[in-house]
């Protein structure tokens, strides 16, 4: 990765408007069918820092994002972003997948795209593909990047938007370390800004190198939320010390 | 037969200036039959891929069933509307290039919609979620889903040429094979044919043939380069 990964973005992120932050989640369900993902969840996420959501598989991790950022409508329950109203809180957030979904452009228009859609400046496009290492790349098809300059290629498209709050998805799965780092490089920085980082993933070491808060997730509830400082060493629940102990957690 | 294939191809390479103009009469009427149910069916397409509304699947069927609109009954339909006596009469436009493109576009506006639904809503299943996280309007939506699909979609739009410059049952009835004036390929053909003049007929067969391929051809070779740097 270029130097130009400590460079300053061309914008403050979020600078401009009130904090939609802190974040209460209570009782919230979500069910497909006779199925029960999230039975009763409760949450409080502050204003700052990188929350990372660990849990077993099909806890209901992915399910979580998708319903804070406002792109599922929960069965029952209720999330509130500060005083803000639902309609607004996407546009003030921002999702990368586990699988990074790029336009069918170069790398720069995958850019450009975001830029013009929210009327950000689009000189930003520069700064922000050296943020991320991709400037040698912008004129690129994005389809031909490899799987960690794909994600990092989402991430700065994520960074476009200005989010108050970024959410990842197992932004690292199934990458080489060294994209692992970049990414959580890039991460860092953004959380560095101010950016409210929410982050699944199952790598635990992971969890530990970024975490200021821990939210496990086990039978569709917050089996446990406690700082990092406190989770790793001595998780309180049995699955979180199970999970944390390689076991498996079902 | 022998004798007819040697006089097509001694009239299609002598340049006559008649089979010349019949070709591009043709051509001037599929390509902008073509042109104007791409602009009109594309963004249809796009509206019923990504849209969710009450009575969404009966416009998919009729859509779908539009597809398989009989020439003909375009022809009258136009015919009807077109004459003297019809609704739009007054335009003076029945016999005319203009009602024969009016006749072709009625016909391929669906089946451009048709097709670009399917293409488009199989790319708006793959970026809803990023399109929805990005909070685009409905505009956007569409224009970067037709940006974005337009290596398939150009497939699309040739087999709405395809169906065009194939046709002949509408524009003979909306356009009525006026030598000089209203003259295609295929109501050549088909007179022609029934004079016996098996020579012109073969040429402008041949020739139909060609474009057919080549048209093809080209926009092949579009869509491989396209996925060979990965845009398709």
């Amino acid at each position: 990765m270029p130097d130009a990964m400590a460079m300053t973005l061309p914008f403050d992120v979020g600078a401009d408007s009130p904090a939609i932050l802190p974040l209460t989640v209570r009782d919230l369900v979500l069910r497909f069918g006779e199925a029960t993902v999230l039975d009763g969840l409760s949450l409080d996420l502050g204003p700052t820092g990188c929350t990372i959501v660990l849990g077993p598989n099909g806890s209901g991790k992915s399910l979580l994002l998708k319903l804070l950022h406002g792109l599922l409508q929960p069965t029952s329950g209720r999330i509130a972003w500060g005083n803000h109203a639902p309609s607004e809180i996407t546009a003030r957030q921002a999702l990368v997948f586990q699988k990074p979904v790029l336009l069918r452009r170069s790398v720069a228009a995958n850019i450009d795209f975001v830029l013009k859609a929210r009327g950000r400046d689009p000189s930003a496009r520069r700064t922000l593909l050296e943020h991320v290492g991709l400037a040698h790349k912008a004129n690129q098809p994005a389809r031909l990047l490899s799987g960690g300059e794909a994600q990092r290629l989402a991430l700065a498209r994520a960074l476009a938007t200005e989010p108050e709050v970024l959410f990842l998805d197992e932004p690292t799965a199934s990458l080489d370390p060294a994209s692992v780092l970049a990414i959580e490089k890039i991460v860092g920085d953004a959380r560095a800004r101010g950016v409210r980082i929410i982050f699944v993933t199952h790598d635990v070491s992971q969890a530990r190198r970024m975490a200021d808060d821990v939210v496990f997730l086990h039978g569709g509830r917050v089996a446990e939320h406690s700082p990092a400082t406190d989770f790793f060493p001595e998780p309180r629940s049995a699955a979180a010390r199970d999970y944390l102990d390689g076991k498996i957690v079902l | 037969m022998g004798e007819a294939f040697s006089l097509a191809l001694a009239l299609v390479f002598s340049g006559d200036a008649d089979l010349l103009e019949i070709v591009l009469l043709s051509l001037r009427v599929s390509v902008t039959a073509s042109v104007l149910a791409c602009l009109f069916g594309l963004p249809l397409g796009a509206l019923i891929a990504i849209g969710r509304f009450p009575g969404r699947n009966a416009v998919l069927i009729l859509v779908n069933s539009l597809m398989g609109l009989p020439p003909v009954v375009v022809g009258l339909l136009v015919y009807l509307h077109l004459s003297r006596s019809g609704p739009l009469g007054f335009l003076g436009l029945l016999y005319t290039p203009t009602a024969m493109i009016i006749a072709q576009t009625i016909l391929i506006a669906p089946i451009v919609a048709a097709l670009s639904r399917q293409v488009l809503e199989d790319l708006h299943t793959e970026y809803a979620d990023q399109f929805r996280s990005l909070c685009l309007t409905g505009t956007q939506t569409v224009q970067a889903l037709l940006w974005d699909a337009r290596f398939s979609l150009l497939t699309v739009g040739l087999a709405g040429f395809g169906r065009a410059v194939a046709e002949v049952g509408a524009v003979i009835i909306v356009g009525g094979n006026i030598d000089h004036l209203t003259r295609v390929m295929t109501t050549a053909i088909a007179l022609e044919t029934s004079k016996g003049e098996l020579a012109l007929a073969l040429a402008l067969g041949m020739i139909l043939l060609v474009i057919a391929l080549g048209v093809n051809a080209a926009v092949q070779s579009v869509r491989l380069t396209a996925m060979r740097q990965a845009y398709a």
